[in-house]
C-alpha cells in the first residue's frame, strides 16, 4: 500500500523552477498556505501560477517567485485588493495572463479531459482575448458564429489545502465549496495535498463521509499534514479568515521593507513557529467563519 | 435631499431592474445591489433565485450584515462552479460595480492606465464579467457619478462586452447582449437611446439634466420629459429595514 505521507519541504523539492504551478482555493479561503510559505522558504523561481489568487499570489509575487501569473481576480474577499500583487503589477514585474473565472474553469477542466481546448462564448468581444494572443478565436464547424478556445490550463503541480486526508492520498473538504480544487488536482500532473487534520481510512467509510471525498485517491501524489495551514484563509467549518492577521499583512505592504518584515517575523523559521506566531493551533480553530 | 432617503431612493429604483425577469438567479455584488436584488424578490418577482453570498441557493433573500439567529432557508448548493453553470444557460441578472464604464456599456474592473502591462492602478482583474456579459442580462451600480467613471473613450480593460460595433463578434448582433439598466447616486439610465445609445430613464430629485450631462464623458439621449426616479412606498421600506438591520446601507454611497 502507497504511503503518500511526506512534509512541505519535501513537496518543495520535487518542484523546479520555472513549473507551472496550480493554486486552490479561492481568494481568501481554503488556500495551501502552509505549501506556500515553503516555497517562500526555498530558491525555487520563475514560476507560473494559476490561481483564483489571494495572499498566495501576493507573497509569491512579493517574494519574486512569478514569472507569470495567470488570474481572473487577486483578493483578500474583505480587503478586496491584494496589496503586493497590486504592487508586482504597478511595478511591471509579472508578466500576465488575465482571463475570466469560467474561463480559468474551462481550462483547467480541458486538462483535465486531455482536451487541447474547451470552445466558449467568454472573452467575446472584451479586451481579455486582445491582452492574450495565444488565445485563439475561432469559427464553429456548425453554427458559423465566433468561439473562444480555450486553451487547456496544464499544471505541473497543482497545491491545494483540505479538511481531511489519509496517507493514501483520500482527501475530505466539508466546506460549503470545493471551488475548483477537484479541477485544479486533474489538471496537474502531480497533486500535493496539504490538511488540517490526518485520519485513518476508516474515517471515510461511516456515515456520510465518503460524500464529502471529490477525487479518487490516484490523483493524489502527496500528503502534507499542516495543522491551520490553511492560515490566515480560511478552512470551513474548521476556522474562518484571520482578519487580523489579513490586515497586518496587508498594512505590511504600506511600509518600505515591510515584505521583508512580514517574511522574517511569519515566514523564515518554518512552520511549526509560524502557528505560534499567529497564536497557536488552538486560537486559530477558533477563529469565526465569515459571513459573506 | 439627505444621503438616507436618497439610498433608499436608488436601492428601490434598482430593484425595479429585475422585476420583468421571473425565474433567473438574481446576483447583486456589493450592499446596494445585493439589497435592490433582495428587494425585488421580496416584491415584484417571487420566482427570483438567491444566494446567500457564499454556497447555497435560498428561498428567501438572506438579511445582510451579522445574522444573529437567523436560519438560512435553503433550497439547494449553488458553489462556484454551479454558479458558471447556471451563468452559461443565461438563466441570470447580475448587477455589478464597475470602475469605468463607457457610450458602448463596456465596463472594467481590472486595471486603470494606459499601459496594460504596466498599469497605474491595478483593481481585482475582469473576475466574472467578460462571461457575464455575453451570457446574461447585466445592470451597473455606481455610487459617485463623474467622469472618471462614465469615460470619454474606451474604458482602459474592456472586461465586460458592450453595444460596440467594432468588437462585435462574428455572427453576433446587439440583440446578443442584453445591458440593463445603469443606477448612480444621479440618475438611472439605460441603453435604450437609438443604436443603444445610452439614454436617461430618471432623474433623482434634485438632479439637473445639465449636471448629469456635466458627470458623464459622452452624450447621453434623453427624451422632452424625464420623469423623477420615484419615491420608495412605505411597504418597501419596511421591507429594507428587515433586509438590512444594521442599516449597512447607509454609508454605500461613500463620501
Amino acid at each position: 500500500m502507497t504511503n503518500k505521507q511526506m512534509s512541505a519541504a519535501d513537496v518543495v523539492a520535487q518542484l523546479r523552477d520555472g513549473m507551472t504551478i496550480g493554486i486552490g482555493g479561492w481568494g481568501a479561503r481554503r488556500k495551501p498556505m502552509a505549501l506556500v510559505r515553503a516555497i517562500l522558504r526555498s530558491p525555487l523561481k520563475d514560476l507560473t501560477i494559476v490561481a483564483y489568487g489571494g495572499a498566495d499570489v501576493g507573497m509569491l509575487c512579493a517574494a519574486g517567485k512569478v514569472r507569470k501569473l495567470v488570474f481572473a481576480f487577486v483578493s483578500l474577499d474583505a480587503i478586496p485588493l491584494e496589496p503586493y500583487f497590486r504592487q508586482a503589477r504597478q511595478a511591471g514585474a509579472i508578466e500576465v495572463s488575465e482571463i475570466d473565472e469560467g474561463m480559468m474553469l474551462l481550462g483547467l477542466r480541458a486538462a483535465a479531459m486531455g482536451a487541447p481546448f474547451i470552445p466558449t462564448r467568454i472573452g467575446l468581444g472584451t479586451d481579455v482575448i486582445r491582452h492574450n494572443p495565444e488565445i485563439q478565436v475561432i469559427g464553429s464547424p456548425y453554427d458559423g458564429r465566433d468561439w473562444v478556445a480555450m486553451p487547456a490550463l496544464s499544471l505541473d503541480a497543482a497545491l491545494l489545502h483540505v479538511d481531511r486526508a489519509s496517507v493514501r492520498g483520500v482527501c475530505q473538504v466539508k466546506g460549503p465549496d470545493l471551488y475548483m480544487d477537484d479541477l485544479f488536482a486533474r489538471a496537474a500532473r502531480h497533486t500535493y495535498v496539504s490538511c488540517d487534520e490526518l485520519v485513518d481510512d476508516a474515517w471515510f467509510g461511516a456515515g456520510e463521509e465518503a460524500r464529502y471525498v471529490f477525487w479518487e485517491r490516484a490523483v493524489t501524489t502527496g500528503v502534507v499534514h499542516a495543522p491551520g495551514g490553511a492560515h490566515p484563509s480560511s478552512c470551513a467549518p474548521a476556522y474562518g479568515v484571520d482578519m487580523a492577521h489579513m490586515k497586518l499583512y496587508a498594512a505590511s505592504a504600506r511600509e518600505e521593507g515591510g515584505w521583508n518584515r512580514y517574511a522574517e517575523r511569519y515566514i523564515a523559521a518554518g512552520e511549526d513557529a509560524y502557528i505560534d506566531a499567529v497564536g497557536g493551533i488552538d486560537a486559530i480553530r477558533k477563529l469565526p467563519l465569515p459571513v459573506y | 435631499m439627505n444621503d438616507t432617503s436618497l439610498i433608499d431612493r436608488i436601492i428601490c429604483a434598482a430593484s425595479r431592474a429585475w422585476a420583468g425577469d421571473g425565474e433567473v438567479l438574481a446576483t447583486g455584488i456589493g450592499i446596494v445591489p445585493r439589497l435592490a436584488a433582495s428587494l425585488c424578490m421580496s416584491t415584484t418577482n417571487p420566482d427570483l433565485m438567491m444566494t446567500d453570498s457564499e454556497a447555497w441557493l435560498v428561498r428567501e433573500p438572506v438579511p445582510v450584515g451579522p445574522r444573529g439567529d437567523y436560519q438560512l432557508q435553503r433550497e439547494t448548493w449553488m458553489g462556484f462552479s454551479r454558479i458558471f453553470d447556471n451563468v452559461w444557460s443565461g438563466r441570470r441578472h447580475a448587477m455589478v460595480g464597475p470602475t469605468q464604464v463607457d457610450r458602448y456599456g463596456q465596463a472594467n474592473i481590472s486595471m486603470i492606465g494606459d499601459d496594460y502591462r504596466r498599469p497605474k492602478v491595478q483593481m481585482l482583474g475582469v473576475r466574472g464579467f467578460p462571461g457575464n456579459s455575453i451570457c446574461h442580462a447585466n445592470s451597473f451600480f455606481v455610487p459617485q457619478h463623474n467622469r472618471k467613471v462614465f469615460v470619454e473613450g474606451e474604458v482602459d480593460m474592456v472586461a465586460s462586452i458592450g453595444y460596440n460595433p467594432a468588437r462585435l463578434p462574428r455572427g453576433y448582433s446587439f440583440d446578443d447582449i442584453d445591458i440593463r439598466q445603469v443606477i448612480t447616486n444621479l440618475c438611472v439610465l439605460d441603453f435604450g437611446g437609438p443604436q443603444r445609445q445610452a439614454r436617461i430613464v430618471s432623474l433623482h430629485p434634485g438632479v439637473s439634466l445639465a449636471q448629469v450631462e456635466e458627470a458623464t464623458g459622452f452624450p447621453l439621449w434623453s427624451s422632452d420629459t424625464i420623469v423623477e426616479t420615484p419615491a420608495p412606498t412605505a411597504a418597501e421600506l419596511a421591507l429594507l429595514a428587515r433586509l438590512d438591520p444594521h442599516n449597512l446601507r447607509a454609508a454605500a454611497l461613500g463620501a
